[in-house]
């Protein structure tokens, strides 16, 4: 068994009384795609800043690529990306000149410098844009750049931080399918997220976070079968009644048979997957309530 | 489309420090011409305090030369504080906008992005006093000056301009956003009145002229004037020269420190 690429053993960090990393530990495998689960405040985005050297724990030890983040920050950071909350692009220039200066940043060969760019460019549809300042763009166009950005340095560990909040449906399945490419060719992934869809589909494995720890672990399919069961939603004049089901076509035929028996007044209805509240709510006996913002 | 390989790459190849530089230089430059409407304030307002300077106050001064004369220096000083000061704006915009944090975890040392802020101050400055001193020649600015003077000039502004540019780096570093940091460009458009800069210090009410005497501005305005125009200089050149490297040094020191901090 080879070593991990990420070990974290026992990470603290608080700011005054408030404690964000209360011990947490987690490993990843070469080539594996984790995604970080919980609700704002959870901690994740303080270990995903540790773990990209940009901020520095109050205990606990931290490998990337078999460096230490504390005594060797410069050999980390050769072999990660980071694709932060907010588009780190510079708003003045355009969206070629971005790529540009990263790539010299990120120290490609003078071959790969001049057609790395706009290959990335293409691969994320803003060909067109290219010469127009980044100030222009969408918030779309910009978390399209900030992780083409991220992708010039072919790292080994790529880590982002929520990729897809605040993205429209397609933008996000575009970004998904990016990320399956880039997992395909043998890089590392370590993801936050707050959605349950978007660990199920993009990663191996879940690590659920809460209060700074890692409260389980296992593939969406393991966490899934903790939580249980689906429902089935029916919205009432009385309210919304959720019926248990174990989302077979015979179980829901059976249930909405039911309902056609009893006359109910059902105005919607829905099957509902377990939801990461519904995660939360099995894994921690109580619903996941953000507390506090994540600290930057 | 063309091929574009994902392979994850293990091999290292450090660029020296100074090619980074090089390349966070070109970023600020290149920012600077984007941002024109920075540095035609940077113009225009020096050049309409030396208008109405010179214009509207002008006839009631009596400085023991053509008002004109003793008013360019100050103005020059004007300027380059003033541009100097919005460094402070474009280095709080960078760490509240999370490029920074692009930039810090990089395999690059993350100070050459405060570098690169300064060096594009020192080239935006110049074009900008390049620009003052010929409009204050075209309404009768006189310079007196041999090369050697001009050049003596230059480089004391220069060290004025890169001083005030590490003191705005420092402050654009600690500053909670680039609003708060745009108030740092006013405070400094304030320090020249009371020195020596528009006035001669002797003109002054006691406190305040007191107060102009240990304004570092007041040495730097003297042997500026001295330079250009002929007036005595004395013991201000030295003063203006440790000014100068004193809160260059200062300000350097506080923004490295600072900026290490926040880590």
């Amino acid at each position: 068994m080879t070593a991990p690429i990420i070990a974290v053993q026992g990470l603290r960090k608080s700011y005054g009384d408030v404690t964000v990393l209360d011990g947490l530990d987690l490993e990843v495998a070469r080539g594996e795609v984790v995604a970080l689960l919980g609700p704002n405040g959870a901690g994740k985005t303080t270990t995903v800043r540790i773990l990209s050297t940009l901020l520095r724990p109050d205990a606990g030890t931290v490998t990337v690529a078999g460096y230490d983040v504390l005594r060797s920050p410069g050999a980390v950071r050769a072999a990660i990306s980071l694709t932060g909350q907010y588009a780190a692009v510079d708003e003045l220039l355009t969206g070629e000149e971005n790529l540009r200066l990263m790539a010299r940043l990120a120290h490609l060969g003078r071959a790969e410098a001049r057609t790395r760019p706009a290959a990335l460019l293409e691969l994320f549809d803003l060909t067109d844009a290219a010469k127009r300042p980044v100030k222009t763009y969408s918030g779309g166009m910009r978390r399209r750049l900030d992780l083409a950005a991220s992708l010039l340095s072919r790292p080994q560990v790529l880590v982002l931080d929520e990729p897809t909040t605040g993205l429209d449906p397609r933008s996000r399945n575009d970004l998904w399918a990016v990320i399956g490419d880039v997992v395909r060719a043998g890089a590392t992934v370590l993801l936050t997220t707050q959605y349950l869809d978007e660990a199920d589909r993009l990663a191996d494995r879940v690590a659920v976070v809460d209060h700074g720890r890692v409260i389980a672990s296992g593939t969406a399919a393991d966490l899934k079968s903790q939580v249980g069961v689906a429902h089935v939603e029916l919205t009432t004049p009385r309210g919304v009644e959720r019926i248990e089901t174990d989302g077979s076509v015979s179980d829901v035929r059976r249930i909405l048979a039911d309902v056609e028996r009893r006359e109910l007044d059902v105005s919607a209805w829905a099957v509902r997957s377990p939801s990461l509240d519904d995660v939360f709510l099995t894994l921690t006996g109580q619903p996941s309530v953000p507390e506090l913002q994540e600290t930057r | 489309m063309t091929t574009l390989d994902l392979t994850p790459r293990t091999d290292q190849s450090p660029n020296g420090a100074g090619a980074d530089t090089v390349a966070l230089v070109g970023r600020c430059l290149r920012r600077s011409t984007r941002q024109l409407d920075t540095l035609l304030l940077a113009v225009l307002l020096p050049v309409m305090l030396l208008l109405m300077f010179v214009y509207v106050f002008g006839g009631a001064m009596d400085a023991g030369m053509d008002y004109v004369d003793f008013v360019v220096p100050g103005i020059l000083l004007l300027t380059a504080g003033y541009g100097s000061s919005t460094t402070a704006v474009d280095v709080a915009t960078d760490i509240t906008g999370g490029i920074m944090d692009r930039f810090r975890s990089m395999p690059i040392r993350a100070n050459g992005v405060l570098t690169g802020h300064v060096a594009s101050s020192m080239v935006r400055n110049a074009v900008s006093t390049a620009l003052v001193v010929g409009i204050a020649m075209l309404i009768g600015f006189d310079a007196n000056a041999t090369p050697v003077e001009w050049l003596a000039a230059i480089g004391l502004l220069a060290m004025y301009v890169a001083a005030l540019t590490w003191i705005a780096v420092a402050i654009g570093v600690v500053a909670s956003g680039p609003e708060a940091a745009s108030g740092f460009t006013f405070a400094i458009l304030f320090i020249p009145y009371v020195s020596s800069a528009f006035v001669p210090v002797s003109t002054m009410p006691s406190v305040l002229a007191s107060i102009a005497q240990w304004n570092p501005v007041t040495p730097v305005a003297d042997t500026l004037r001295g330079l250009l125009l002929g007036t005595p200089i004395g013991s201000s050149g030295a003063q203006a020269v440790a000014w100068c490297v004193g809160l260059l040094l200062l300000g350097w020191v506080a923004a490295a420190a600072l900026f290490r901090r926040q880590h």
